[in-house]
């Protein structure tokens, strides 16, 4: 099947009901092995056991920046293509971005209370995450806002790449500005500062977070299709009556 | 630094982890039952696309039933 095939609702919901599956079992495998590693990893020189919050923490700060980058390259489908697949994924992937977001703002507030000895700082980083986070609960409010769905995805679309700003904010915040957060240290020029004992098991973990992102995508993506059809199917049915 | 002091946030964090995925996954697996159910719903009331193909009784009984 080409990719472009898949741009076709129906051929995308017999796509989906044949990857689901698979991709489920994929990400339930990675995600045991991950956590296997994570829990055998030696604890930081420094900050002891709780660098192991560090495997929940970095990847759900990841896939929120993903769910919105998806979002912007989906809103550019639907300004650009009008395209309602690319609708369709906008609208699927925002709540599952938002529940990254927030579970990296807890897990961030988690592992900062014993590191830092507060929960939360009005640094830049843990500033413009939480805007990250505000600006998806806009965007699901401006969907349930708007019933026309095609009228509220060009809003949402606007809103997204608009949004968009924030995402290298968040990234060289910690260059930009003197943050209590701390810098880089993965991706970044020189090579990541973690050790190998500890990089591998994250890089596992964000690699099963990955794939549980897709995997829900795919499957909300799939439900927003049907939901468009029970509404198509709805009015089909008020307008015969009337 | 004593580990069991931060044993509490480490079991938070990955509590809070169980819980964000379980209602993302909930969420997905539920609303795709409802979305099934009512186009069952719709479709044993004769209401389908000008596109799909016609459906069988038995394929409607069956997706009923899997609704």
């Amino acid at each position: 099947m080409a990719i472009a095939d898949l741009a076709n609702p129906t051929r995308f919901l017999k796509f989906a009901n044949r990857t689901i599956p698979w991709l489920s079992g994929l990400t339930v495998i990675v995600f045991a092995y991950g956590i296997d590693q994570a829990m055998l990893a030696p604890d930081d020189y420094q900050q002891g056991a709780t660098v192991k919050i560090m495997f929940l923490h970095v990847p759900s700060a990841w896939l929120g920046m993903l769910g919105w980058g998806v979002m912007s390259v989906a809103a550019l489908g639907t300004l650009v293509w009008r395209h309602p697949l690319a609708d369709v994924a906008a609208k699927a992937a925002a709540p599952i971005g938002a529940a990254f977001t927030l579970l990296c703002l807890v897990t961030g507030s988690l592992w900062g209370r014993p590191e830092w000895g507060t929960y939360w700082v009005w640094d830049a980083r843990l500033t413009s995450e939480l805007v990250l986070l505000l600006l998806y609960l806009g965007v699901i409010a401006l969907w349930r806002t708007v019933e026309d769905p095609s009228r509220a995805a060009r809003a949402a679309a606007i809103l997204t790449l608009v949004g968009a700003v924030d995402l290298p904010i968040i990234k060289f915040s910690v260059d930009w500005w003197n943050t209590l957060h701390q810098g880089s240290s993965v991706f970044r020029v020189g090579g990541s500062t973690i050790d190998s004992s500890i990089l591998v098991p994250l890089f596992i973990m964000a690699a099963a977070f990955t794939l549980l992102f897709f995997t829900l995508h795919l499957a909300a993506m799939r439900n927003e299709i049907l939901r468009r059809r029970v509404r198509t199917l709805r009015l089909m049915q008020a307008s015969a009556v009337s | 630094m004593n580990p069991a002091n931060h044993m509490g946030f480490i079991v938070a964090s990955y509590a809070a982890a169980v819980a964000v995925v379980g209602v993302l996954v909930a969420w997905v697996t539920l609303d795709y039952r409802t979305q099934r159910s009512r186009l069952a719903d719709l479709e044993m009331r004769g209401v389908t696309r000008r596109s799909a193909p016609a459906r069988s009784e038995r394929s409607i009984e069956q997706a009923k039933e899997e609704a």
